[in-house]
């Protein structure tokens, strides 16, 4: 059996999570078996809905205390599941609760694991992973060498797959041991799409010149629904907040679209978003290394291209 | 309080990515290794801020390397750190290293064990979640603030959405990432220091490697750019659309 983990924030369920479904599924057909699905915490959502992407079945272990992420107590709880039910592949997401959690719960089922999965795993000979390594600047097609698997699958690599399936739900009752952390307080990000889930990113770098003029930005960002995103010299200049640094050693990304506007593109800088499905470029430097990793580009000055950009997005909304 | 933080040698940021040995090895022709950026700049530096507070505080450095981590290793003595032990090993396994930095670990008792957030050649994010499992201790990851009050520690963390703090009992392994600490540089007492400071070599312990590495490949390049006129924001909202998909 493939069991997928799927996780949630503020009681709501992933989209990485829905995908780690669809991706979790495509590996049960592949090797002809039955995939559920691992729910821990109370949650929001009608856990059914899980076999719209795949699921045929959602073990669920209600219980308030696991609605925050705690890596003793969910890795010792999903490694139980996964060995009640006979997992074979255990599938997350590789998001915040996904890298924090997987790896503990491969030790505890002395599993293989893969993090950063890019693509499903080829069963022909034995059982081989493709991965993102050195930030997205290349792939590593891991050979995975234990009886169980786990694999975590990267944001928006694989995608939403539909299925007709309506899932059965079967609580599970596991004692849930001590918390080992306390939670003291928690500051939420009000209104935000989290970068790594939003599918459209609006992006800014020095070109900008300084914090006073991020509203052209943002006014985009607003009229296309994207989340913003900054460039390294910019988050360090404290232009924006951290949060919004994308890069190497910022947040990795793979929006299906990336519009960077006045970021040279340094290669660090690269390396966080070239996953990105489509990238535009608006730099009025031609020499901008950025543009050979762009699909479109436009040669230009930032503070007319981008509200002229911005009223034709509005003018094409308004049209439909 | 003693503090062990994990170290690992990755290759410089700019470095030039390929591969050798029919795409199975990295090209290491050419390449200036650094200490992991995560490593060094926030779990590192983290480690001596708490040792300025409290002068008894012990920190060690641990990698899993052959030789050729040695400069890497004492770079980070020069940064700060009492001794580091290096485990004479290869492994591009995330288990078979946790393994031995829990061995090492167990030995010596430590109160706070740092990683970085991840690595940024392999990008696994696994050691300090292997780690816990390991040693059967909590695990905070992607923290940016670390107070400590005798024996807990109140760390913030990044959650999905926002931040949250949280209060754990000791021993306990955290990652680190941006705002933990502020990068430094090594000065000339401390690259002196750590000439003499001990650097301990020890024999990998038994560990089977649950994965292998196949091949690598490099991202095929983009077809080329399109430009559009600057004047004519409509023609790339129409490509977007129509062409790309993407709105």
């Amino acid at each position: 059996m493939v069991l997928v983990y799927i996780d949630q924030a503020d009681q709501q369920i992933k989209k990485s999570s829905l995908e780690a479904m669809s991706y979790g599924a495509a590996i049960a057909k592949q090797l002809g078996c039955d995939v559920a699905a691992l729910v821990l915490g109370t949650v929001q959502d009608n856990l059914a809905d899980l076999g719209k992407h795949g699921a045929q079945k959602v073990y669920h272990l209600k219980n308030e205390s696991l609605n925050s992420l705690d890596v003793k107590l969910h890795s010792t709880l999903i490694a139980t599941a996964a060995k009640n039910v006979n997992a074979t592949v255990v599938v997350f997401a590789h998001n915040i609760n996904g890298k924090a959690i997987a790896p503990a719960v491969a030790v505890k089922l002395e599993a293989g694991i893969v993090t950063g999965a890019s693509s499903l795993p080829n069963t022909e000979n034995g059982f081989v992973v493709t991965k993102t390594v050195f930030s997205g600047k290349a792939f590593a097609s891991i050979q995975i060498e234990t009886a169980i698997k786990v694999i975590a699958i990267n944001q928006n690599s694989f995608g939403l797959v539909d299925y007709d399936n309506v899932a059965i739900i079967e609580e599970i009752n596991i004692s849930v041991p001590a918390p080992s952390i306390k939670i003291t307080k928690v500051d939420k990000i009000e209104g935000e799409i989290p970068l790594t889930e939003a599918s459209l990113v609006v992006s800014g770098g020095r070109g900008l010149k300084g914090p006073e003029h991020w509203n052209i930005l943002l006014d985009l960002a607003k009229a296309l629904g994207a989340s913003t995103a900054c460039s390294r010299p910019v988050s360090d200049s404290d232009w924006r907040p951290h949060h919004e640094h994308v890069g190497q050693t910022g947040i990795q990304i793979a929006p299906n679209l990336y519009i960077a506007i006045g970021i040279s593109g340094a290669i660090q800088h690269l390396a966080g978003v070239n996953r990105s499905k489509t990238i535009v470029v608006i730099n009025k430097d031609p020499e901008a290394p950025f543009f050979k990793a762009a699909d479109y580009g436009v040669i230009g000055d930032a503070f007319e291209v981008v509200p002229a950009l911005t009223a034709a997005v509005l003018k094409s909304k308004a049209a439909n | 309080m003693k503090i062990l933080v994990c170290i690992s040698k990755t290759p410089d940021t700019t470095a030039k990515i390929a591969f050798t040995e029919g795409s199975t090895k990295f090209d290491e022709n050419g390449v200036q290794w650094i200490i992991n950026p995560y490593d060094e700049w926030y779990a590192l530096v983290k480690a001596i801020e708490l040792k300025e507070n409290d002068a008894s505080t012990i920190i060690h450095l641990v990698t899993v390397g052959i030789a050729d981590a040695e400069p890497i290793i004492r770079k980070a003595l020069a940064l700060g750190g009492d001794e580091a032990i290096r485990v004479n090993s290869n492994s591009n396994d995330s288990f078979y290293v946790a393994k031995q930095i829990a061995a090492i670990a167990k030995e010596g008792n430590y109160e706070l064990i740092f990683t970085g957030k991840e690595t940024i050649d392999y990008n696994s994010a696994s050691i300090g979640s292997m780690l816990s499992a390991l040693l059967d201790i909590p695990f905070v990851s992607l923290a940016n603030k670390l107070d400590l009050n005798e024996n807990t520690a109140t760390v913030r963390r990044e959650i999905e959405g926002g931040e949250e703090t949280c209060e754990v009992n000791l021993p306990v392994v955290i990652s680190c990432q941006k705002g933990m600490a502020e990068q430094r540089i090594p000065n000339m007492r401390g690259i002196m220091a750590a000439r003499t400071k001990p650097l301990k070599v020890v024999e990998p312990i038994e560990a089977i490697a649950r994965t292998s590495i196949k091949k690598f490949e490099t991202p095929v390049a983009k077809s080329g750019v399109k430009l559009v006129d600057p004047a004519n924001m409509d023609e790339l909202v129409k490509l977007l659309k129509e062409e790309a998909k993407v709105i």
